[in-house]
């Protein structure tokens, strides 16, 4: 008998994380299918939604029919970008992702489209990544990436003139930190699989490894490369643009582009906690008991889901002994519906706010003529 | 794509990623135009009849049903001109670089009753063997029944028939022309890989490759937002204002609906079976 308790051997563990170093560099970030059990991959759908949304939006108000070929091309750009082999300090070399670049030229919302995209065409032409994992693979990659390197090169770039050496500080650490989190992201959807999927007898069903394997498998790795590739390509490019084609890095910053952002601005608070929300809700399957449990059904009791109370006593012996786990009946199962729950009411927040936005905002916008 | 590189094969590399692409799709297509009884279907019912069985294989908590599926996959390759060991080959000689990179280790340390004892106090799980097996076969046959979409379907008809999804027809008009520009765009990157090359006597270092990469990149940025006015005036100037006028060329027949009927047939059977 074999259990994580009494057989967990750190020299194994070595030998693990050296063929998963190999196995991530290869594969980017694209989840591919049979990773994700098909409720995962429904919940990631939905949180994905409410950002496809946004930027719609953003693109109806901001340049109208002009978009159809700029979106288009700008997707495409994407999906070049990824070809480029960038090499590293030290022999390795990676390909970037573009999403951080993307972002700090188009703004994060225009940014998730274009990638996505990108993403949508890999997925359904190529063979890069799952057509059921769309979903995860367009939160952790062109929602996520996006919107986290955009307000850290904001927060460096602010107040300073567009041929300032602050602004590839932030692209670089931008890129950097977007993947990081992004590979964070993955690591959490991987390893709740086993927690929650498992066959009769145990054995998981989809992706093996628990959370205490998957998050840091997916960020280690990608600390190391992928998310260095990223920083560094968008940096470069930046500088590059200062170099040669300035008026290009106005563009996230022109007032059409940006008013808008004053909408999602006011929001962006409550965008802010619903991401943390999104993170912590399965993190909270890992630390039964603590104030983190509890803290989190009054915020689900008050959100209005009552699913959630009767399985948080289960929980408290989630980590000590797996789940008995065989004959799971969809949503029987109370960590599942736990998971679920939080994901749910987090989408559906995410909607009931995204429809507030539209209809406080839907007469006030002036749509602006094309040319 | 982490590998060890020697000076100055970035380029190459980039070169060889840019054309394997453009060789892969160009198959694809003509595949697409042999006579066969997918290419023979409605586009639509493909899409539906792939997903489905997609949504099955993912659902499926019996091998036994995946493992059907995928031979049904196979018998469909070959009943569309698609060749067998193409069609094997393309999925399973890849597989062991990914998804077996992964799995390797689950075999070891999945939790569960041993099933083999090996030397230096390794042991093989009989949980880790059923892991294991349900993530290959489950990547595999995926990977299988999307390759028989792409191969079978003209990749603009591919899109047109999303709209049997519930695909907005922007979004679809934006993933063709998207499409449409990803093969320009590599055309364009390619012939700049290549008269940089051209011009390299020696080696590049690695600084130079970077900065190479981030001018080819920046560079191409720029032709692409020029590309897209130049677009929309040309889109313009043929009428468009904004409103999409989509074809909808697909009739179902009888032997559509009767296809469709079957393999829905067969996939609730799978559904059920491997609950």
């Amino acid at each position: 008998m074999f259990t994580w308790e009494s057989r967990f051997n750190l020299k194994w563990l070595g030998v693990y994380y050296a063929a998963l170093f190999v196995w991530l560099g290869t594969t980017a970030m694209h989840i591919p299918e049979g990773y994700l059990s098909p409720i995962t991959s429904l919940i990631m759908f939905l949180l994905v939604l409410p950002f496809w949304a946004i930027g719609a939006r953003k693109i109806r108000q901001t340049m109208n029919a002009r978009s159809i070929p700029l979106i288009a091309l700008l997707a495409a750009f994407s999906f070049v970008i990824m070809m480029f082999n960038l090499p590293l300090p030290g022999g390795t070399s990676g390909h970037a992702i573009g999403a951080a670049l993307a972002a700090v030229i188009l703004g994060p919302e225009i940014a998730t489209i274009a990638v996505s995209i990108a993403l949508i065409i890999q997925a359904l032409f190529f063979g890069d990544g799952g057509v059921l994992a769309i979903g995860a693979n367009c939160f952790n990659m062109a929602v996520v990436i996006p919107y986290i390197s955009f307000y850290i090169y904001r927060a460096f770039s602010k107040n300073v003139p567009l041929t300032s050496q602050r602004r590839l500080i932030g692209a670089a650490l931008g890129g950097w930190v977007g993947v990081t989190v992004a590979a964070f992201l993955a690591g959490v959807e991987f390893g709740i699989q086993p927690l929650l999927f498992t066959a009769a007898d145990g054995a998981p069903l989809y992706a093996p490894y628990p959370l205490a394997v998957a998050i840091p498998a997916m960020v280690i790795p990608h600390m190391l490369i992928p998310s260095i590739v990223e920083g560094l390509l968008t940096a470069l490019v930046v500088a590059y643009l200062q170099r040669s084609n300035i008026h290009v890095l106005e563009t996230a910053e022109k007032p059409a582009m940006a008013t808008d952002a004053g909408s999602f601005q006011k929001l962006r608070g409550l965008w802010v906690g619903l991401i943390v929300l999104i993170v912590a809700s399965p993190l909270g399957l890992l630390a039964p008991g603590t104030a983190w449990g509890e803290w989190s059904t009054t915020q689900l009791t008050e959100m209005g889901l009552k699913a959630v109370p009767s399985g948080l006593e289960k929980l408290s012996t989630l980590w000590g002994a797996p789940l008995s786990g065989y004959d799971l009946p969809l949503l029987g199962n109370t960590n599942l519906g736990y998971v679920l729950s939080a994901a749910l009411g987090i989408s559906i927040v995410a909607l009931v706010v995204w429809l507030f936005l539209m209809l406080l905002t839907a007469g006030s916008n002036p749509q602006k003529q094309n040319t | 794509m982490v590998e060890k590189h020697q000076h100055s094969n970035v380029l190459e590399h980039s070169l060889r990623d840019i054309a394997g692409t453009l060789e892969r799709t160009l198959f694809a297509e003509e595949i697409s135009t042999k006579p066969g009884l997918l290419q023979s279907l409605d586009p639509r019912v493909k899409v539906v009849t792939v997903l489905a069985f997609l949504i099955a294989v993912s659902l499926s908590r019996s091998l036994g049903v995946i493992a059907g599926i995928y031979v049904l996959a196979l018998v469909l390759a070959l009943a569309s001109s698609i060749p067998a060991s193409f069609f094997i080959k393309r999925v399973w000689l890849a597989l062991p670089f990914f998804t077996g990179m992964i799995i390797l280790p689950a075999f070891f340390i999945t939790p569960g009753p041993t099933l083999i004892q090996l030397p230096l106090g390794l042991v093989i799980t009989s949980t880790g063997v059923t892991t294991a097996l349900f993530l290959l076969l489950r990547v595999s046959t995926s990977v299988s029944l999307t390759l028989l979409l792409i191969l079978t379907t003209p990749w603009n008809t591919t899109l047109s028939a999303l709209t049997v999804l519930r695909v907005p027809d922007v979004f679809i008009l934006i993933l063709g022309m998207t499409y449409r520009y990803i093969y320009l765009l590599l055309h364009i990157a390619n012939d700049m890989f290549l008269s940089r090359k051209s011009r390299v006597v020696g080696h590049l270092n690695d600084a130079d490759n970077r900065r190479l990469l981030a001018a080819v990149s920046g560079a191409l940025l720029g032709k692409s937002l020029d590309m897209s006015s130049e677009v929309y005036l040309a889109m313009q100037s043929r009428g468009f204002r904004g409103k999409m006028v989509t074809l909808k060329p697909f009739a179902m027949r009888k032997s559509d609906w009767g296809w469709l009927t079957g393999f829905l047939s067969i996939c609730a059977l799978a559904i059920f079976l491997g609950r």
